[in-house]
């Protein structure tokens, strides 16, 4: 992880803050294949990814599936497959994260919160699975006292996976990541499939998490559950950064959007104009050549699929479009 | 999971053995009754000679045999019901003593053989699969896909030709040294003659088990909550011991109750081989001689082990699984 393209994004003022937790830069994420046969390849699925998360603040990634949100957690914690290659730089706290620092940090400092209730043992009991993830302390009070923030019952404890209901496995998942003490948390779609009260609830026990001093990363493919809580949010498309823009921007005509992709989000949401764009997501095998975007975008020009847009710092964001203002 | 509900499952497990014993009982005795042996000339054997067709006659007509196959069923499940299952022909005995005797030296060899080879199976499995990828995950395929395509008897002369013919470490073959008197056996003798046809049986069960367990370690390694506990740092033993074992101990274990049928079938070939004088050896014979009673005898009672090493991998589940005691689905 120490292959550097470039250093545009690290220059800016914002991303030299000292309350700096996480920085990811040009992560590119491959996977080894084989295809015909014995032919290897490999299928690069994320390329040039760049996120930033500050102590106390929540970023949320959003993006359609397949853009490469969960191999982004996957790759901080260091649990990608065998067969993954892993370049570009990964900073925990100002310093290079190495595979070993990943070993020790993960459970420890930085915490996954998985997306649903398979991501629990379905023979363990619930109560024993949060007190696995307890590291500076009694596991059975800090279980309890988590358990009680949560107005999850003492008898709850004894409850397998299969026994709980949607509100609850969502509960304990986040209790997992609160007795444990870290200061990084990521979410891997906490709120898919919850009726909006629980969402609601979700989203403020990442609130408090953020608010006690964590760094809270919230993957989602549910742009108004980002905008609900985040402060900033970076938007994934086919595997890459295109934009990361403070939740304020998410406003009117999206005017205030840096990238067209965003704004084509932004207008696609019923309560805004309800307008779809044209075209898929191009997979990761046949990405077009300069902007992934390029093909589906109304402003492209012959210069767009020249080469992929450097990231650019503007207003307080992040964004890699070369007509960009 | 509540009484109720498992008095129910009991209920519902009798009506299918019982159902299960009706049917295979008749097809059994047709299967015999259209079988070119004749039991007479199988009883009189070596005095063939010596025995009348007058005789012959009259043996058949003492047996019953004379009257149509229908009411020689009926007569014979009639008694069976009763707890009489004849005399064998053979021995001379009845055919329950004769099948209680033999089965008690049976028993001692496939139990060492089923718990060997589930002990040596799980264990190969799991080292496997944790090592997947590994010369140690390639040798244990290797060993359990070449075993596991390998007769019983084969193995059983092959291990014969190199410890007890070359090595000269175990006997050759019966259960107990020949010439030796009841009173002057030890246990040991016994073991001796024990450890060949066990390690035999077991070889088979061992690949069975282990490629099982292997496959099932994977799936739960690959699995969403295998990751998530990566993702809180577990690894290694550790992670074995939190999540693999916990999901893969339940069926392992019933899996290995539910291989009773193949120790049976394994234990007529290896007893053959060994000559070891257990229920296997006895199913043979009664098969070549023609000894109806006890055959039928045998049929019943292996259904009966069958069935029963079935239940108890079925309770296990019920008893054991949260999922199915809590959830009280039967």
């Amino acid at each position: 992880m120490t292959d550097k393209k470039d250093s545009t994004a690290e220059n800016s003022p914002a991303y030299t803050s000292n309350e700096m937790l996480l920085e990811v830069e040009n992560l590119s994420v491959a996977f080894r294949q084989y295809n015909k046969g014995l032919q290897q390849m490999d299928l690069k699925v994320i390329s040039s990814l760049n996120a930033a998360v500050k102590k106390g603040e929540i970023l949320a990634i959003v993006g359609s599936s397949g853009s490469g949100k969960s191999l982004l957690a996957h790759a901080i914690l260091g649990i990608l497959p065998k067969n993954a290659t892993v370049t570009g730089s990964i900073k925990y706290m100002g310093n290079e994260l190495t595979t070993k620092d990943q070993e020790r940090l993960r459970g420890q400092e930085i915490v996954l919160v998985p997306q649903s209730v398979n991501f629990l043992d379905p023979l363990m009991k619930v109560g024993k699975q949060v007190r696995t993830s307890v590291r500076n302390e009694n596991p059975v009070e800090a279980q309890r006292r988590v358990f009680e923030r949560y107005q999850l019952k003492q008898s709850v404890e004894g409850m397998y996976p299969f026994q709980l209901s949607g509100g609850m496995s969502r509960r304990i998942l986040v209790s997992t990541a609160m007795v444990s003490g870290a200061k990084l948390v990521i979410a891997d779609e906490p709120t898919p499939g919850l009726d909006p009260k629980i969402v609601d609830e979700a989203l403020l026990h990442f609130k408090g998490l953020a608010e006690s001093g964590c760094g809270v990363i919230l993957i989602t493919h549910d742009i108004e559950t980002a905008l609900k809580v985040a402060d900033n949010i970076a938007v994934f498309y086919a595997g890459t950064t295109v934009e990361v823009a403070p939740v304020a921007d998410f406003s009117g005509t999206g005017q205030d959007l840096r990238h067209p992709y965003s704004r084509a989000l932004w207008r696609a949401l019923p309560q805004n104009e309800f307008i779809p764009i044209e075209g898929v997501q191009p997979l990761p095998q046949n990405l077009p050549c300069g902007c992934f975007f390029q093909p589906r975008c109304e402003r492209a020009t012959a210069s767009c699929a020249e080469k992929q847009p450097e990231a650019r710092e503007i207003r307080d964001g992040m964004v890699r479009c070369i007509y960009a203002s | 999971m509540q009484t109720k509900d498992l008095i129910s499952f009991m209920i519902k497990k009798s009506i299918r053995i019982a159902t299960l014993l009706v049917a295979l009982c008749l097809i059994s005795f047709l299967l015999i009754y259209m079988s070119p042996i004749d039991p007479v000339q199988a009883y009189i054997g070596a005095d063939m000679m010596r025995v009348g067709q007058e005789q012959r006659a009259r043996i058949a007509e003492h047996w019953g045999l004379d009257r149509p196959p229908l009411q020689q069923f009926m007569k014979w499940a009639a008694s069976v019901v009763k707890g009489d299952f004849g005399t064998s022909m053979i021995y001379r005995r009845p055919v329950l003593e004769v099948i209680g005797k033999r089965f008690a030296s049976s028993l001692v060899l496939m139990g060492a053989a089923w718990l060997l080879s589930g002990l040596l199976g799980f264990i190969l499995g799991v080292l496997a699969a944790m090592k997947e990828g590994t010369w140690v995950d390639r040798l244990v395929k290797w060993y359990c896909l070449t075993l596991a395509s390998t007769p019983t008897f084969w193995v059983g002369l092959l291990l014969l030709i190199v410890f007890a013919v070359w090595l000269g470490w175990f006997p050759i073959g019966l259960g107990v040294p020949a010439g030796v008197l009841a009173e002057a056996l030890t246990v040991g003798q016994y073991i001796k003659h024990l450890i060949l046809p066990a390690i035999t049986l077991s070889i088979i069960g061992v690949a069975n088990v282990a490629l099982h367990t292997r496959q099932k370690l994977l799936d739960v390694l690959s699995s969403d909550y295998v990751l998530f506990a990566r993702a809180r740092g577990e690894k290694g033993i550790v992670l074995f011991w939190r999540h693999g074992l916990r999901n893969i101990a339940i069926p392992a274990i019933t899996l290995q109750f539910t291989s009773f049928s193949e120790l049976f079938g394994g234990a007529v070939l290896a007893e053959q081989v060994f000559s070891y004088p257990g229920l296997g050896q006895t199913t043979v014979q009664a098969g070549l001689r023609g000894d109806v009673p006890l055959l039928l005898g045998i049929v019943i009672f292996s259904a009966l082990f069958v069935f029963t090493g079935n239940l108890i991998a079925d309770l296990i589940y019920v008893l054991v699984d949260p999922r199915i005691r809590q959830g009280g689905a039967l």
